[in-house]
């Protein structure tokens, strides 16, 4: 099965809003930003699974087979 | 006198009395400026239990000491007085250009005190003071007024309220630029409550500058960091605050139809991606500011542009009401600041409605009209906010605020408001800190007095655990001090995105001569924070009032990344009181006043 990328704000420019991507067992977030070219200290929160975390351990979390990531640059508001 | 005009200038629309006083420096000192002064002046000198919209209530204009010096985004000013929505103290503040005016014109504060017999407005061209008559702009939208007055006025900045404030609605906004608002807790109607609808400023005097070099120093300081910083210097000029969507939104915990559920799948078409793409013509930034988040945007209904909607306005007038246009959201924004209106209660006043037909508590017969207010239906939105705005029929109710309304119908549980003010855009149940400072804000249900979306959820300055109790409390109590000293200093909660306490405490030593520590800063801080619950304990609002709405207490969120929360109130309230050294009901303590120097 696939797993789903949901990008955000500028990460957007250049990969589109929703990236596809193939399972492979074990896979972690750390690999998925690898191939998007997306180093970690750009990322400012990372879902992995509907599960938050600070973004260095959650890279490391394995991605459930036809799951998904959310990942967002440093936004903010109020 | 370095920072600060000195000068105070005191209006009574009663007598028609104008006179000006010098401003204490030690007392302006100590409780810094804008809405830690302007609480002070107000406690001194009006009783917490007066009515609203009494004339012996006042209404306090007033600058921070770095509002209209060259600091970044140093151009805001606060309006104080109490709030006839919550009976609470009111501070609202707004951006725009209308705090630097006055303090070109020579004055750090206004105090006006009475009431009018015929509408009038106030013209003030430095010692030129004027009340004039406002017959032929009463009624008026906020448009209409500022055009009319700087026909009148060219070179002044006008602040105006719009009909919503003359008709004394509770959630009335004070709007200043057409588009800049003090929009929370009811400031519009304590104006109108005075037949005040406006007041133009101009000038070209400019504050005294203790050391012009270290200003100079410290504040392309400050500017390179807000520049480096990715939110400040990245998201919020690309985007604007509406980039919030997305990420509130994929955490659970943003809020629809009256924070019934907390996900929206369809809130892409309102975020801040697709308001950038799609509807942005340019940023709209406020005097002095370099991070530049307002927005002025175009759509069918304003195609030349007008401006934009925050994320709170893009919530509440969306996933609030189970509707995702944004065509609607623009057209309810532009229509908010036409009437005066608080955007973001009167959204959530909308959506508790829904939820109260949605109940059958409110049914077809009592709206006078067949346009049924309904979650989802997209042509109530305009029609019912502009009833709401200019109290026409069933809109006279609305017009009240959502708790009011849903206490006419005997529950009030559905209103989702804290001391009777809406909350913001986002679900105290996933984010356990945010819920906590909602229960404990002095001004009721807010989101800018202590913003614990930044860690919970943004991982600014770090990432905390969202559902995790541990040292909330401390988080909370630091976050309110420090917006306090933001707020009276006269600068944008939006530089803490990436300024610290430090880099505030440098600008304002430059600015006034002081020597204060980051400590020293934030201990005025927290001084302001009691003062103000001491007002409102004054006032009668009691520490019961510190909670949540029941729903959050009671109702696990039903699906998504938050599934299954509640607000864990019960816990972390008794740990906040402790932190903040008051006793276990909530009251502050003699010591912990005494240290503070509010004894
Ligand atoms: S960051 Fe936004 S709200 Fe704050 S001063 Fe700048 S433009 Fe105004």
């Amino acid at each position: 099965m696939a797993i789903k990328v949901k990008l955000f704000a500028y990460f957007r420019e250049g990969r589109g809003k929703i990236v596809p991507m193939d399972y492979t067992p074990g896979m972690t977030g750390q690999d998925v930003i690898n191939t998007l070219g997306i180093t970690a200290p750009e990322i400012a929160a990372i879902i992995v699974d509907g599960v938050d975390g600070k973004v260095d351990s959650m890279l490391t979390v394995p991605i459930k087979d036809g799951g998904y990531l959310a990942i967002f640059p440093p936004v903010a508001g109020g | 006198m370095f920072g600060y005009m000195g000068k105070i200038l005191r209006i009574n629309l009663t007598t028609g009395v104008i006179g000006t006083e010098d401003l204490d420096f030690e007392l302006a000192k100590k409780y810094i400026g804008g809405r830690g002064l302007g609480t002070k002046l107000y406690m001194d000198e009006v009783d917490p239990q007066i009515d609203p919209f009494a004339a012996e209530n006042k209404i306090i204009f007033i600058n921070g000491p770095l509002t209209g010096t060259a600091t970044p985004t140093g151009g805001r000013y606060m309006v104080v007085t109490k709030s006839p929505l919550t009976g609470c103290i009111a501070s609202s503040n707004s951006g725009g250009k209308w705090g630097a005016y006055l303090k070109y014109a020579g004055y750090d504060a206004i105090i006006i005190e009475g009431k009018a017999s015929l509408p009038v407005y106030i013209n003030i061209e430095e010692e030129k003071v004027e009340i004039l008559p406002a017959l032929d702009i009463w009624g008026k939208y906020t448009s209409e007024t500022s055009a009319a007055l700087t026909e009148k006025h060219p070179a002044a900045s006008v602040l105006t309220i719009g009909p919503s404030g003359e008709k004394l609605s509770q959630m009335a906004a004070i709007m200043n630029e057409n588009d800049r608002a003090a929009g929370r807790s009811g400031v519009g109607a304590v104006m109108g409550s005075k037949n005040l609808k406006a007041i133009t400023v101009s000038g070209s005097q400019k504050p005294e500058i203790a050391n012009p070099e270290g200003l100079k120093a410290v504040t392309k300081e400050c500017r390179g960091i807000l520049k480096e910083n990715g939110v400040t210097g990245g998201g919020l000029p690309t985007y604007g605050t509406a980039v919030l969507v997305n990420i509130i939104n994929e955490h659970g915990v943003y809020p629809v139809n009256n924070f019934q559920e907390g996900g929206d799948p369809g809130a892409e078409a309102v975020s801040g991606e697709t308001l950038t793409e799609e509807y942005l013509i340019k940023r709209n930034p406020c005097h002095h500011c370099p991070i530049g988040c307002g927005r002025w945007v175009k759509s069918e209904h304003s195609p030349d542009g007008v401006g934009g909607p925050e994320y709170e306005t893009l919530w509440v007038f969306a996933g609030d009401l189970g509707i995702n246009d944004m065509e609607i959201v623009i057209e309810a924004n532009y229509w908010c600041n036409e009437l005066g209106l608080d955007t973001i209660s009167a959204g959530a006043t909308l959506a508790a409605a829904m939820e109260l037909y949605q109940r059958g508590y409110i049914t077809d017969e009592q709206l006078d009209d067949d346009v049924i207010l309904k979650f989802g239906n997209a042509e109530s939105v305009i029609h019912w906010l502009k009833k709401l705005g200019n109290r026409e029929g069933f809109g006279d109710m609305l017009a009240r605020g959502s708790y009011r309304l849903c206490d006419f119908y005997g529950v009030p549980e559905y209103s989702m408001s804290v001391k009777k003010q809406d909350l913001p855009a986002y679900d105290p149940r996933g984010i356990q800190g945010m819920g906590l400072q909602y229960a404990t804000s002095n001004r009721g249900g807010c989101h800018v007095r202590g913003y614990l979306i930044s860690p919970e959820i943004l991982g600014l300055p770090e990432k905390l655990d969202r559902f995790d109790l541990a040292g909330k409390e401390v988080w909370v109590k630091v976050f309110q001090d420090l917006t306090a000293v933001i707020d009276s200093l006269g600068l944008c909660l939006f530089t803490s995105f990436a300024l610290g306490a430090q880099q505030y405490a440098d600008m304002v030593n430059e600015v006034l001569g002081t020597e204060w520590s980051a400590e020293e800063l934030l201990l005025a801080g927290e001084r302001i924070w009691n003062l103000e619950k001491l007002f409102n304990l004054e006032a009668g609002i009691s520490p019961e009032e510190d909670t949540l709405p029941p729903r959050f207490l009671e109702e696990e969120m039903p699906e998504g990344p938050t599934k299954g929360w509640v607000h864990k109130l019960d816990k972390l309230l008794p740990l906040y009181y402790k932190e903040r050294g008051w006793d276990e009901d909530g009251i502050p303590t003699e010591e912990r006043l005494e240290k503070l120097g509010l004894l």
